[in-house]
C-alpha cells in the first residue's frame, strides 16, 4: 500500500480499536493509541509533501478501487495529492496531532475519554478524505464525515441538555448547506457528466455550454453550480447567513474547538471554493457573493466579537470572522492568499483555544471574562503564549498573520470581483479584530484578580511538560508561518494582475492594528487597571443585542423554527397517516363482519354452506 | 315397465333435497335434523336410481347402496351424539351448543 493511501488508515484503525475495546485500554494505552497513530500520519505527511516538492511532480495519486459507475462515470476511491491538498493534509495532521497531544492529556480524567479520543481520530479520517478525495463524491463522504463528527463531538458531555441543543443546532443548520451543495454535484455531474475534481476543473474552463446561458436572462449552468457549492461552503465555514451554529458549539470540550471548529472543519468550505476554483472563475457574479459575504461576515462577527463575556465565543466568533477574510481572498481570486491564511489561522488559532482551554481548566472550568483578570502573574507561561496567538490574530508584523492577511488585503484592491469597498471592508474587519483582541487580553490576564483565591491551579496541568511542549510548537508555528513559502501556481490559474493600486494602501493596512490598539488601550482602561476589584457586564440593549450574535438566532427562530414547530403541531395526527390508516380501516370493518358470521350456530353454518354452494353452482352455470 | 322420464325423477329429487334442506335450517331439534338430512341423502339416492336405470347401468344401485351404508354409519354416530346431547344438557335444541364462535 503506497504512503497516500495510508495517511487515512492509521487514525482508522486507531478509532476502531478504540471504539471496540475502549473501556477495556488504560489510559497510557488509549492515548498512545490515538496520539501515535496521528503522529504517524504527520510524518507520512511531511513525507509525501518532501515527494512532492522534490521531485518537481505536481501530482501524487492513487487509485484504491472502484465505488461505483454511473452512466460513463466512474466513481473510485482514489486520493489525489496536490500542492493545494498538500497545505490541507500538513494543516490537518499536523496541527491535528498537537491538538490530539493535547486533548489527551487535558480530558485525562474524562470517564469517556476512550470516546472522546476514537471520535477525533475518526474526524481525522474524515477530514483526510475529504481533503484528499480526486472526486466530489468522495468529499462529500468526508464533508458528510467530518459534520457527524462535530455533532458528536459538540455533544459528548452529552448529560447536559444545552450542549444536546447545540449538537442538533449544528447538525441541522450545517445540513442545510450540505443540501444545497449535493444539488450543486447533482448539477455539475448533470451538465459536465463528471465528478472528477480535475475533469471538472478542465471541463469547465472549456465546455462552451457549462458558462453560456441559453437564454439572455437565464443565469447559466456555472452560476447555479457555484452558488450551490457556495451554500456548502457558507454551511460548514459558519459564514452568513448559517453562521449561527458556530458559537454554540463551543459547549464541546475545548481540543474539540480547536480542532473542528477553529483549525480544520471550518476551514473545509474555504477548502472546498479553492477547490472547485475552475467552476468559480466561470461565474464572476458568484465570487463576487463570495467576497461580499466574507466581508459581511467578518465584519458582523467582529462586532459580536466586541460583546461576548464568554473567552470561547469571542474566539469563536473571531473565527468566523477570520474565514471570513478567507473567503473574501477567494472572492477576489486571491487563491493562495485565502489558503495561506487558512493555514496560518489554523496554526494562531488552534494556539489560542488550547491556551484559552489551558486557562479554564486553571480556573476549574470558569469561561467568563469577567471572573478571570490577573492571569499574567497566576499563568506567566500561557498568557505568553496567548499573547503570541493574539498578536498573530491582530496581525502584528512579523507575525504570520501579518504575511497572510497582508497578502489578502493587498490582493483585494485591484482585483475585478472585489474592489475598494471590500477594501475598506478588510481595513475596518482589521480594526475591530485588534479591539475585541485586546479586549480579551486585558479582561482576561491584566487588571486585578476577580476569582477567588482559594482556587488552585489543576495539578496535571502544572506538571505535564507535554501539555506546554504541544503548545510551545504551535506558538513556534504561529510566529514563524509566515516563512513557509510554497507554491499553489500548479493549483490555481495564475492572476495576471499587476498591482496598480495607490501605495498608501499597504502603509493604512499596517497602521490599522496599531490604531485598534492604541484605542483599546484608553477605552478599556478599567479592564486593565489594577484597582477595580468588580467588573460588570454591561446590560444596555445594543450591548445584548450584539452578545447574542446580532438577533440572527431570534430572526430564525421567528421565520423559520416557530412556523415549523406550528405546522407539526397542527399536523400532529398526521394527514398522510390518516390516509394509510383508511386502508386499516376498511380491513378493520372486514374484520368485524367476517367475526360476527362465525356465531357458533350450526344452522347458521349449515345455511351459509348451502347458500354459497347454490351461488357457485348458479354462477359456473350462468 | 312404463318409462318415467329423468326429468320427473329430478323433480322429485330436487323437491326431497329442498324439503330435506330446509328441514336442516329450520328445525330446532337434532332428532328433526337427523331426519331432515337423512331425507337430503334419500334425495341423492333418487337421483342416482334414476339415472342409472336411464343409461341402463348398475352404477346407480351401487351408488345407492353406498349411500344407504353411508346414512346407516351416520344416523348410528349421530343418534350416539344426540343420547349425550340430552344426557349433558337435557335438551336437544341445536342452538344451545354454540359456545364456539369467534
Amino acid at each position: 500500500m503506497d504512503l497516500l493511501a495510508s495517511l487515512p488508515v492509521y487514525p482508522l484503525i486507531s478509532f476502531l480499536v478504540l471504539i471496540c475495546f475502549g473501556k477495556r485500554l488504560s489510559w497510557k494505552l488509549a492515548s498512545g493509541l490515538s496520539v501515535g497513530s496521528m503522529g504517524l500520519s504527520a510524518f507520512c505527511s511531511l513525507l509525501l509533501v518532501a515527494q512532492l516538492s522534490k521531485n518537481e511532480v505536481n501530482v501524487i495519486s492513487s487509485h484504491l478501487w472502484q465505488w461505483f459507475s454511473v452512466g460513463n462515470a466512474q466513481v473510485n476511491v482514489s486520493f489525489y495529492l496536490d500542492a493545494l491538498s498538500a497545505v490541507m493534509i500538513l494543516v490537518v495532521s499536523g496541527v491535528g496531532f498537537l491538538i490530539h497531544l493535547f486533548a489527551a492529556i487535558y480530558m485525562k480524567n474524562d470517564e469517556n475519554f476512550t470516546r472522546f479520543m476514537a471520535y477525533m481520530n475518526l474526524f481525522i479520517v474524515a477530514m483526510l478524505v475529504l481533503v484528499l478525495a480526486d472526486n466530489l463524491v468522495l468529499l462529500y463522504l468526508g464533508w458528510e464525515g467530518v459534520g457527524l463528527c462535530s455533532f458528536l463531538l459538540i455533544g459528548f458531555w452529552y448529560q447536559e441538555k444545552n450542549n444536546v441543543l447545540a449538537a442538533r443546532k449544528a447538525f441541522i443548520v450545517t445540513r442545510i448547506g450540505d443540501t444545497a451543495m449535493a444539488i450543486g454535484l447533482f448539477l455539475l455531474f448533470k451538465s459536465l457528466s463528471s465528478l472528477n475534481i480535475v475533469e471538472i476543473n478542465q471541463l469547465a474552463q472549456t465546455s462552451g455550454e457549462f458558462s453560456l446561458s441559453l437564454a439572455k436572462n437565464e443565469a447559466s449552468d456555472a452560476y447555479w453550480a457555484a452558488l450551490l457549492l457556495l451554500g456548502g461552503a457558507v454551511g460548514k465555514s459558519a459564514q452568513l447567513p448559517l453562521q449561527t451554529w458556530l458559537p454554540d458549539a463551543m459547549a464541546g470540550p475545548t481540543p474539540v474547538s480547536a480542532l473542528i471548529h477553529a483549525a480544520t472543519m471550518v476551514t473545509a468550505g474555504v477548502y472546498l471554493i479553492a477547490r472547485m476554483n475552475g467552476v468559480f472563475i466561470m461565474a464572476p457574479e458568484v465570487m463576487t457573493y463570495v467576497a461580499w459575504l466574507g466581508a459581511i461576515t467578518l465584519l458582523l462577527a467582529g462586532i459580536a466579537a466586541l460583546a461576548q463575556t464568554d473567552i470561547k465565543r469571542v474566539l469563536a466568533y473571531s473565527t468566523m470572522s477570520q474565514i471570513g477574510y478567507m473567503m473574501l481572498a477567494l472572492g477576489a481570486g486571491a487563491w493562495s492568499a485565502g489558503i495561506f491564511h487558512l493555514m496560518t489561522h489554523a496554526f494562531f488559532k488552534a494556539l489560542l483555544f488550547l491556551t484559552a482551554g489551558a486557562v479554564i481548566l486553571a480556573l476549574h472550568h470558569q469561561q467568563n471574562l469577567f471572573k478571570m483578570g490577573g492571569l499574567l502573574r497566576k499563568l506567566p507561561f500561557e498568557s505568553a503564549l496567548f499573547l503570541i496567538g493574539l498578536s498573530c490574530l491582530v496581525a502584528l508584523p512579523g507575525t504570520s498573520g501579518f504575511f497572510s492577511k497582508e497578502e489578502i488585503i493587498a490582493n483585494l484592491w485591484s482585483s475585478p470581483t472585489a474592489g475598494a469597498s471590500l477594501w475598506w471592508c478588510a481595513i475596518l474587519g482589521a480594526l475591530l479584530t485588534s479591539i475585541y483582541s485586546c479586549r480579551l487580553f486585558f479582561l482576561a490576564f491584566l487588571g486585578k484578580q476577580r476569582f477567588p483565591k482559594e482556587l488552585v491551579i489543576s495539578e496535571h496541568l502544572e506538571t505535564s511538560n507535554l501539555l506546554r511542549g504541544s503548545l510551545a510548537i504551535l506558538a513556534l508555528l504561529s510566529l514563524s508561518g509566515g516563512m513557509f513559502s510554497f507554491d499553489l501556481s500548479t493549483v490555481f490559474p495564475a492572476s495576471n494582475e499587476s498591482y496598480l493600486s495607490p501605495g498608501w494602501l499597504h502603509a493604512v493596512a499596517i497602521i490599522t492594528p496599531f490604531i485598534g490598539i492604541a484605542f483599546s488601550w484608553f477605552y478599556f482602561k478599567n479592564y486593565r487597571s489594577n484597582n477595580i476589584t468588580l467588573l460588570e457586564e454591561s446590560q444596555s440593549s445594543w450591548i445584548v443585542f450584539c452578545r447574542n450574535g446580532l438577533g440572527f438566532d431570534v430572526i430564525y427562530q421567528l421565520i423559520f423554527v416557530k412556523p415549523y414547530c406550528a405546522i407539526a403541531q397542527l399536523n400532529r395526527r398526521d394527514l398522510f397517516d390518516q390516509v394509510i390508516m383508511l386502508s386499516a380501516w376498511y380491513i378493520g370493518i372486514w374484520r368485524d363482519i367476517l367475526s360476527a358470521s362465525q356465531n357458533g350456530n350450526i344452522r347458521w353454518y349449515a345455511a351459509t354452506l348451502g347458500f354459497s354452494l347454490l351461488g357457485l353452482i348458479l354462477v359456473v352455470i350462468l | 315397465m312404463t318409462d318415467i322420464p329423468l326429468a320427473h325423477v329430478l323433480i322429485l329429487s330436487s323437491l326431497l333435497f329442498t324439503i330435506g334442506f330446509v328441514g336442516v335450517l329450520v328445525r330446532k331439534n337434532t332428532l328433526f335434523m337427523l331426519m331432515s338430512l337423512e331425507v337430503m341423502l334419500n334425495a341423492v339416492g333418487v337421483a342416482f336410481i334414476g339415472a342409472g336405470s336411464v343409461w341402463q347401468e348398475a352404477d346407480g344401485q351401487i351408488m345407492f347402496i353406498l349411500i344407504l351404508t353411508l346414512a346407516a354409519a351416520e344416523v348410528a354416530v349421530g343418534l350416539a351424539l344426540l343420547i349425550r346431547m340430552q344426557r349433558r344438557f337435557r335438551t336437544l335444541d341445536i342452538d344451545v351448543l354454540s359456545k364456539m364462535k369467534g
